[in-house]
């Protein structure tokens, strides 16, 4: 069978941008099909990745305006919206277009511009996706994340510090990353003594608002081989729901959705946990980092801080998790983010991921929408 | 809680098991067989937060609750603010009535879409 290849990527800065959702997926888009040397009109299916353009900015029809502004028409397009997995869900659309045989030639664009809003304002639009009995007493993303570290905390008697070493670990790793958002340095002083944003949890376990778009050109491997040397393939991917009432599920401490998608992309892959070299997880929230690396098989259930504590997951380590810096240092634009994380794993496999490089063939990605409610999981390995 | 106020209202399905909310059919598939109260009850605090960067309409900080129910044997659970930010895990609490749990005009959600009453938990 011929297999789902991407043969070019981009990311812009990550940030406070000037440009609108419109000029941010446009520039992601262009900088794509120039690095993958693929033409406009070579592009058959367009997808975008965007959770809330018409609620941030009031502009809908977003893929039909980036289908203009890159000059691909007449391409297929379609708008993949999975709140924050958006970006995973659009790369399993990419992936299904080109393995159905549908497309030859996908492009897959994931932005989101959200700092022209307040940190209530945007919160509010994120927590919209909540259900009406958790909408009404004002729960958020945010207090999700709080609810679950603290009985997560409480259960396996994990230190609190273990969560603040994950943003020590990923703002380090962002350092290195110049399309990130933060470029700094923190201690683990400085995140332990930061304001409660949601009891345990404080500002520095919270990735920031961002503007910003990533991009992928997938193909069929046999066409990939006509462009470049230098692709990755897609060998496994998965895609899975949890509960959308997130407080009706058995264990709060396990996200189903990471589980259920992992094993259908590892199953599809024909490969373990263990054969897993890097990875780049949906850090919005430090514990997720911990329920991610637990729920994928890399660790056992309640060890995951362990293996942050022990330095398994940096960068040097023996599973570099988030060398991006991920959502935490890198920024969240929701639609982008899980575009982005592949772009890491395709920048790492084939070698070009300058200083942020591991020695890595096989790389995993974990985009995560709502508190575990939509996942996806993709696999990918160098040529 | 008195008898005026709207129920607490939790669906029952065929399996034995109750969900609050209640949905159109329950987790083995089948529609609901009836519907449980939770306001007569008490539950047990599973975790909790307090949020202080709460989203328009919403009172600051927001102390929420993740609390289990026993209703005759069989677990329950739900989400709600508390009306303290004194709370720890295992505490007691019951529901107690609120007409109005944030500004339903404040945020992006349309008022008319849902109720915006509820019960809150004080610890017993």
């Amino acid at each position: 069978m011929d297999r789902v290849a991407i043969i070019g990527a981009s990311m812009t800065q990550f940030g406070q941008r000037d440009a609108w959702i419109r000029e941010l997926l446009a520039e992601a888009g262009q900088a794509a099909l120039a690095d993958a040397e693929v033409s406009p009109d070579e592009i058959e299916h367009l997808y975008v990745s965007n959770m809330a353009s018409g609620e941030f900015e009031g502009q809908t029809g977003v893929p039909n305006a980036l289908a203009h502004d890159l000059a691909a028409m007449p391409a297929y397009t379609a708008r993949i919206d999975q709140t924050s997995s958006s970006g995973g869900a659009g790369v399993y659309a990419a992936w299904q277009s080109v393995a159905s045989g549908a497309s030859d030639m996908t492009m897959l664009v994931g932005g989101e511009k959200m700092t022209h809003r307040s940190t209530a304002e945007a919160t509010d639009v994120i927590a919209s996706l909540t259900h009406p009995v958790e909408y009404k007493h004002g729960v958020t993303l945010p207090s999700f994340a709080g609810l679950t570290a603290r009985l997560y905390l409480d259960t396996y008697d994990a230190p609190r510090e273990s969560l603040g070493r994950v943003a020590v670990k990923n703002h380090k790793n962002g350092l290195d990353n110049p399309h990130a958002q933060f470029r700094k340095e923190v201690d683990l002083e400085t995140v332990l003594d930061s304001p409660i944003v949601a009891d345990p949890l404080r500002l520095y376990d919270f990735c920031p608002i961002t503007d910003g778009s990533a991009a992928l050109v997938f193909c069929p491997e046999s066409v990939a081989r006509e462009y470049t040397d230098e692709y990755v393939v897609v060998s496994g991917i998965g895609g899975a729901t949890d509960t959308h009432v997130v407080h009706e599920r058995a264990d709060p401490t396990t996200m189903g959705g990471v589980v259920n998608s992992s094993e259908i992309a590892y199953e599809m892959a024909d490969l373990e946990p263990d054969d897993i070299d890097v990875a780049e997880l949906h850090d919005m929230f430090t514990i997720l980092e911990f329920l991610q690396s637990e729920d994928l098989g890399f660790f056992e259930k309640g060890e995951g801080w362990k293996a942050v504590e022990e330095g398994v997951t940096d960068r040097d380590g023996e599973l570099p998790i988030n060398t991006s810096g991920g959502l935490k240092s890198k920024g969240h634009p929701l639609g982008a983010s899980g575009v982005a994380q592949v772009y890491e794993i395709y920048k790492q496999l084939i070698g070009d991921a300058g200083d942020r490089q591991v020695d890595a063939d096989v790389g995993l990605a974990c985009n995560v929408g709502g508190f575990g409610n939509c996942v996806t999981t993709t696999i990918m390995e160098s040529r | 809680m008195s008898d005026e106020n709207p129920p607490m209202e939790a669906n029952r399905y065929p399996d034995g098991s109750i969900t609050y909310p209640g949905h159109p059919v329950g987790p083995d598939g089948e529609e609901p067989v009836g519907t449980v109260d939770l306001s007569a009850y008490t539950a047990t605090v599973l975790t909790w937060t307090t949020s202080t960067a709460t989203p328009p309409g919403v009172r600051q900080p927001n102390t929420l609750a993740i609390v289990e129910f026993d209703v005759d044997g069989e677990p329950v659970r739900a989400i709600g603010q508390v009306t303290t930010e004194e709370v720890e895990i295992g505490d007691e609490v019951e529901p107690v009535y609120c007409e109005e749990l944030r500004d339903p005009d404040a945020g992006i959600r349309e008022h008319e879409s849902q109720e915006w009453d509820g019960y809150r938990f004080e610890p017993v």
